[in-house]
């Protein structure tokens, strides 16, 4: 019921459309509409950009150390560089690439709600996790969605890197999750 | 009885009145130090007494001091490509550990007029602040087991901002380099685009009666300002006014840009950048000679109008004001008769505090920004030491004090683990230094 009353309020939409009455569209219906934008955009550079030109013309590498390297940055660091973008302009939301096994110790499950929907949508293939969180005294909607190993390249990087905990990954599987956290606080 | 009491109401009034007007005039301009609360960190003294450029106004909010911090740091934390940006700590995830280091505003870590407890790079924390979130790193990493939170940051380690300079596969990469690279040398400088035609001292257009302009005009004929078509009137006419005998740092930028800029983030050119005097020796907090101590810092003051002898600036111009140890030590270092022989081999002290690198749009250009890779040092070995020298030795040298007062005259007697640490890791040996066979 709160998360029917509570919603996102959307600025500036009411008086677009020309109306005198507030208009809001609910938490989970903003996290799926921003994380089918987040999935799509990843799936688009990790197939047309990344592997197109690194592994099917072979035109230029991607790498870890895209600076140096001069590369692509990888899939997974394109998407974190835009999470700290929007955090920085204060969007309304924010947004983590997690996993129960990532390279990187930092992007572990670090809430009640990370850890079990990192858990659930590996449990449960196509299904997507919500919660209701409380963090620092501020309540959050919080959503994880399954994020799968998409191209071989996924699964060979993941596979062979020295920091992963885990070598056994295989094409098409939940290597970790997304979540999208929205403030429910005024 | 009543005159005396007249005269002490007087003379009290008029006492106040003075004070008031001191204390009034003192609002302004250079005297506004009488009222800061605490001694202000070396980074900020020099435009100490201009408050508002960091409280923006009167009793200033946290946020428009962060604001202000931003304006003049964000392009370096930017550039830095920050490791702990503040993204991270407004996260709502990392709610825990923002409660226990809250580096959403840079004021946590970097407090002002502290002196007592403020350290290198105005850090204002206990040294040993990276274990308030990684306190578990030995689990991650156990070649780190027994090694103090406080070395976490030790030369050729970690920083908190700015991690470009080194990271496990680079150290694991340039591991078995020499100490001295067979070619050593540093990249050409991208030359700018000339205004013009070549000009002949004839072509000088400086008014008539103009003090010294026939020496300024023989110099000036034979620099690369003349026959890259730049005039007198292009330095010494800004703006309405018809003739300047002086010429302001804004002036060179208009062709100089990016060596401006450089020159306004560093501590030559900071004053500038917030409309002050020039800075002077005077106030600097390193060593500085006597006789230098009231020379006023533009650009000419190390380029010399109008000769503009880059040789001359990259040398003789640093050790005209400074006389720190490292400063007296480097006429006779390796660097510097290397330098001497002016075979493109040596190091002059611009070669390694204003680098070579290259511009956003490629092109290579001394950066003047001398602070910027000292901050920390290590900073250094990628921008300036690996030039010449091997990733080992780089590291060791620099974080060798002695060394590096004696202006690298002699071997590094500091070893630091980074490189073997990582070497031992990716070939999957003992992660076993040395400290950790030690600890209990």
């Amino acid at each position: 019921m709160r998360r029917i009353v509570t919603v996102v309020w959307v600025a500036g939409f009411t008086l677009a459309c020309g109306g005198t009455e507030s208009v809001g569209v609910p938490p989970r219906t903003m996290a799926d509409a921003l994380h089918a934008v987040l999935e799509s955009d990843r799936t688009v550079y990790t197939r047309n950009v990344v592997n197109r030109l690194q592994n099917e013309e072979q035109v230029i590498k991607a790498s870890e150390h895209w600076k140096d390297d001069k590369a692509l940055p990888l899939p997974a660091q394109m998407f974190r560089m835009g999470s700290e973008m929007v955090a920085e302009k204060n969007a309304g939301f924010t947004y983590a690439l997690i996993s129960l096994w990532p390279v990187n110790k930092q992007n572990v499950a670090r809430t009640e709600a990370e850890e079990k929907g990192l858990r659930f949508v590996a449990d449960n293939p196509g299904q997507n996790y919500y919660a209701d969180e409380e963090l620092a005294g501020k309540k959050y909607f919080t959503a994880v969605y399954a994020d799968k190993a998409i191209s071989a390249a996924c699964v060979a990087c993941h596979n062979a890197h020295k920091d992963s905990p885990r070598t056994d990954f295989e094409l098409n599987e939940v290597m970790g999750g997304v979540v999208v956290r929205i403030p429910l606080d005024s | 009885m009543t005159s005396l009491s007249s005269l002490l109401t007087i003379t009290g009034g008029a006492v106040a009145v003075t004070i008031a007007a001191y204390l009034g005039s003192a609002l302004r301009g250079e005297r506004r130090t009488l009222f800061l609360p605490g001694e202000t960190s070396p980074g900020h003294r020099q435009i100490e007494m201009r408050c508002e450029l960091c409280h923006r106004e009167s009793f200033a909010s946290a946020d428009d001091i962060q604001s202000a911090c931003v304006e003049c740091h964000g392009d370096e934390l930017r550039e830095a490509n920050d490791s702990h940006p503040r993204s991270k700590f407004t996260d709502p995830r990392n709610a825990e550990r923002t409660a226990l280091l809250d580096a959403t505003r840079c004021a946590t870590c970097h407090a002002e007029h502290v002196p007592e407890r403020t350290g290198p790079m105005g850090v204002t924390l206990a040294g040993d602040y990276c274990a308030l979130c990684h306190p578990d790193i030995a689990e991650e990493r156990p070649s780190h087991r027994g090694a103090s939170f406080a070395s976490c940051a030790s030369s050729g380690c970690h920083n908190f901002h700015d991690n470009r300079a080194l990271y496990e596969d680079f150290l694991v990469e340039h591991a078995e380099e020499p100490s001295l690279l067979a070619v050593a040398r540093v990249p050409e400088r991208t030359r700018i685009a000339a205004l013009g035609a070549p000009l002949a001292a004839g072509a000088h257009d400086a008014p008539a009666g103009v003090a010294g302009v026939e020496r300024a005009v023989v110099e000036w004929s034979d620099t690369t300002h003349a026959r890259a078509g730049v005039n007198c009137s292009d330095c010494h006419v800004a703006g309405e006014k018809p003739w300047s005998e002086t010429v302001d740092p804004g002036a060179c930028g208009r062709c100089h840009d990016a060596e401006l800029r450089g020159f306004e983030r560093g501590r030559h050119g900071m004053r500038h950048a917030a409309d002050l005097s020039p800075m002077q020796p005077a106030r600097s907090v390193l060593a500085m000679r006597d006789d230098a101590s009231e020379r006023s810092l533009d650009c000419a003051a190390c380029h010399a109008s109008h000769a503009f002898d880059v040789r001359r600036a990259a040398v003789e111009a640093c050790l005209g004001c400074h006389e720190d140890d490292h400063s007296r030590a480097y006429p006779g270092s390796p660097h510097a008769l290397a330098w001497e022989k002016s075979d493109g081999s040596g190091v002059s002290c611009a070669t390694c505090h204003l680098p070579r690198a290259a511009n956003t749009d490629g092109a290579i250009q001394a950066q003047h920004g001398q602070n910027d890779n000292l901050r920390p040092n290590e900073k250094m070995i990628r921008s300036v030491c690996m030039s010449c020298h091997g990733l080992a030795f780089s590291i060791d040298a620099l974080a060798d004090p002695a060394l590096i007062r004696s202006n690298f005259n002699g071997k590094p007697r500091v070893h630091v683990e980074s490189i073997d640490w990582a070497r031992r890791r990716l070939t999957a040996e003992s992660e076993s230094p040395s400290h950790q066979e030690e600890a209990p």
